[in-house]
């Protein structure tokens, strides 16, 4: 115990220094995997089945938003209006991608299916291919090697957090997920729209019944949550890079996230996401980084045993 | 002429122009994130000979095929059925006589000669070692998967988790890796192979005991990650595994039995015949298996596990076995690899390599036999092929992209395969019947 007990009280030393530096930036990766993560949850949802391919969608909104900044980006790094209108281009250029990519992966390997009644393994194996097709072409068509991309605004802290400087990308993170998930959940709660997708969610049969088209509403979703994908793709980006195999591991990260809240609900995608971010964050002080994936996908695997609902549980069709 | 312009005649127009274009981006020449644009531009715009007949821009050769397949799909929709009957009077002689016993054993009996005699008849250097390092070894894993995903009904995307094990195995038996040998003395590879094959079925059983607890997609999920975590471990483990850098070099196994003395070198053929002995080996034992008490408890449990379960079935217990069972022909796989290649890296153990896998049981057949092995040596001589005179503009990545629109395709056109398992195809037909107008069922079904 004596040695195990001292690696404990070291490690911890490091984490009282280092607390609210890894916080913000767990913060900041908890909102991107909720953002995700509201992909995986509103496709669950409508179609009961998880969009393996959804990794794609958040890999095309990375490269739309490269893309972008390559071209408007010059030599110097731009601040002030011009830095915020880049980073609006962006996330639209984004959105569309993700959005557009999503509408190709429902219409190719979900629709066909559905018409044909097929069994839910073959949706699985459908979206797998997609999922491989897309990742594999965007390589072929864009390169293999990662790529960092031109940064629009400069990276300086904007505040601090007992004493933890909170940097410009951190505050991006925040305001786009907060404003983009607060619309999404007073669309979902009031709108119209939002009570087709809960009813189709609830009882789809009925729903068809009442007159709401299940198909358009089907479309929607996937196109929402591939919007949002789409998003995280760029912001992700703009830190790390891209590549065409980047959405593997965010994805399969945003999909604990979603578990971990409660696959189906809406609020717990965003809340899982948080506390998975914040957790693999300072996770960091206790293992090597190479297994922090090691660790978020433990998680994975107890919650799916432990609580298959998870923290707010499946919630389908509820207004929150 | 009316009937062309019909609005479903049109949309098929569009959906050939929508596939023919994205054939063309799949075979076009690369882009870079330099030039985004110039795959895109260059799939269309370069000029390319058909088969030497002419040389014309990409697009208008493309557009022409596009417009004869649109043809080809009218007169399909058409005359499709009268055409289907006629094949079937034609076929359905042969198709009853294939269903025979004899003829089923005198054609596996002629496919096991010619397998025997293919090292005499293709001496190629190249394909010799194909045969075992794309052929035999895939049709291994194809078969060993084939017991999860086409007799369980369990969507395993970590199945190279097992491959890894068992190369690994080997390593460590024969003292390649940093980590000390088993035992005392470094082994022969070949006594690697019973050690690895229990190895890998108890890693089965570690892995499956409390996962396979999980719905399907969930299942799948995780068995994605497992994949990934045994990549990782073999990545960063240096003391263990050897890390990045890989194993120390592998010794060949040998034979030292009384009389019968045997060392395999570095000439591919005699790893032919060890795979091949093995490929008959789990063949046979995995056909036995399908028949037995065990694969019909799978069948039950793939097509009801609450009505499999109320017969007495432990569902758990037998899809633990089938993840096992399954694992062992992986691991044999292992050996072979490692023994062959002399050195194992981490880098080998990807995640495309499980969907490569997958995708040679969902070609052949999911629960298909004879298809699977169909599935791996079409799907494997091509890549073989690929590799060793590649195209102009072809990249060894681009296969994966073929791999991945395959997948799609068969999804949409032949769920059940090329060579269906009659009762798979069954299934299916019956799932897609039984749903019909009941489209809450299908959207919200529990047929995982």
């Amino acid at each position: 115990m004596g040695a195990f007990g001292h690696y404990l009280a070291a490690h911890f030393d490091t984490l009282k220094l280092e607390f609210w530096a890894l916080f913000v930036g767990g913060v900041a990766n908890g909102f991107l995997y909720g953002m995700i993560a509201v992909g995986y949850t509103l496709v669950y949802g409508v179609l009961r089945l998880i969009n393996f391919a959804h990794s794609e969608v958040f890999m095309s909104g990375g490269f739309a938003g490269y893309f972008v900044m390559r071209a408007l980006v010059g030599q110097s790094v731009p601040s002030g209006f011009s830095s915020v209108g880049l980073i609006l281009l962006g996330i639209v250029a984004s959105g569309l991608a993700g959005a557009l990519v999503a509408t190709l992966i429902e219409r190719v390997a979900y629709r066909t299916l559905r018409r044909r009644n097929a069994p839910k393994l073959a949706y699985l194996i459908s979206a797998i291919g997609a999922s491989y097709f897309l990742f594999n072409l965007a390589g072929k068509e864009f390169g293999h090697l990662s790529v960092s991309m031109p940064q629009p605004y400069i990276n300086h802290p904007v505040f601090h957090i007992f004493g933890a400087p909170v940097e410009m990308y951190y505050v991006i993170i925040l305001v786009v997920s907060v404003a983009m998930f607060v619309l999404l959940d007073r669309v979902v709660a009031t709108t119209k729209l939002g009570r087709g997708i809960r009813a189709v969610a609830q009882d789809a049969e009925t729903a068809s019944l009442m007159g709401v088209n299940i198909d358009r509403t089907i479309a929607i979703t996937f196109i929402v949550g591939g919007t949002l994908g789409g998003v995280a793709g760029f912001l992700f980006g703009l830190n790390i890079g891209v590549v065409y195999t980047m959405g593997f591991v965010p994805a399969l990260k945003a999909f604990t996230a979603a578990v971990l809240g409660g696959i189906g609900n809406l609020r717990g995608a965003m809340i899982g996401g948080l506390i998975l971010g914040i957790f693999e964050s300072l996770c960091v002080v206790f293992v090597q980084a190479a297994y922090i994936d090691v660790v978020a996908f433990g998680i994975l695997v107890l919650v799916l045993l432990v609580r298959p609902t998870g923290i707010l549980g499946e919630r389908l069709g509820r207004s929150a | 002429m009316r009937a062309f312009l019909e609005r479903r005649s049109l949309r098929r127009l569009l959906i050939t122009l929508g596939v023919v274009a994205t054939v063309e981006l799949m075979t076009g020449p690369p882009g870079s994130n330099q030039a985004p644009t110039s795959g895109f531009s260059g799939s269309f715009g370069e000029s390319a000979s058909f088969f030497g007949l002419f040389r014309t821009q990409r697009w208008v050769t493309f557009f022409a095929v596009a417009l004869v397949l649109w043809g080809l799909t009218n007169f399909w929709m058409a005359n499709g059925a009268r055409v289907r009957q006629r094949t079937n009077l034609v076929v359905s002689r042969p198709r009853e006589l294939s269903q025979r016993g004899p003829v089923r054993w005198g054609f596996a009996l002629v496919l096991l000669v010619v397998a025997l005699l293919l090292p005499h008849i293709e001496t190629a250097a190249f394909w010799e070692s194909a045969m075992v390092t794309y052929i035999a070894i895939y049709i291994l894993l194809a078969i060993g998967l084939n017991v999860v995903v086409g007799f369980a009904g369990l969507l395993d995307l970590g199945y190279v988790a097992f491959y890894a094990i068992g190369a690994y195995t080997t390593a460590w038996v024969t003292g390649a890796l940093p980590t000390p040998a088993l035992f005392h003395h470094p082994l022969n590879p070949f006594w690697a192979i019973p050690i690895a094959i229990v190895i890998v079925m108890i890693a089965g059983v570690i892995l499956g005991a409390p996962t396979l607890r999980l719905r399907g997609d969930y299942l799948a999920i995780v068995t994605l990650g497992f994949g990934e975590i045994v990549t990782i471990f073999a990545n960063n483990l240096y003391g263990i595994t050897g890390g990045s850098l890989g194993t120390k070099p592998i010794p060949h196994p040998s034979i030292h039995l009384g009389p019968l003395k045997y060392v395999w070198g570095l000439t591919p053929v005699p790893y032919y015949y060890l795979t091949l002995a093995f490929v008959v080996l789990f063949l046979v034992v995995f056909s036995l298996l399908e028949r037995s008490r065990i694969g019909r408890a799978w069948t039950a449990i793939r097509e009801d596990e609450v009505a499999a379960e109320s017969v007495g079935i432990n569902p758990l217990k037998f899809k633990v076995m089938a993840f096992a069972i399954g694992a062992a022909s992986a691991g044999f796989a292992g050996v072979v690899t490692a023994s062959a290649d002399t050195y194992i890296f981490p880098s080998s153990f990807t995640l495309q390599f499980s969907i490569n896998i997958l995708v040679l049981v969902i070609l052949g057949g999911m629960g298909s036999i004879a298809g699977v092995v169909l599935g791996a040596i079409i799907i494997q001589t091509i890549q073989a092929y690929l590799t060793h005179s590649p195209p102009a503009g072809y990249q060894a990545q681009d296969l994966y992209i073929y791999l991945g629109a395959l997948l799609i395709t068969m999804m949409i056109f032949r769920p059940a395969g090329l060579l269906p398992s009659r009762r798979r195809k069954r299934e299916i037909a019956l799932s897609e019947v039984s749903h019909e107008g009941h489209l809450d069922e299908v959207l919200t079904g529990d047929d995982t």
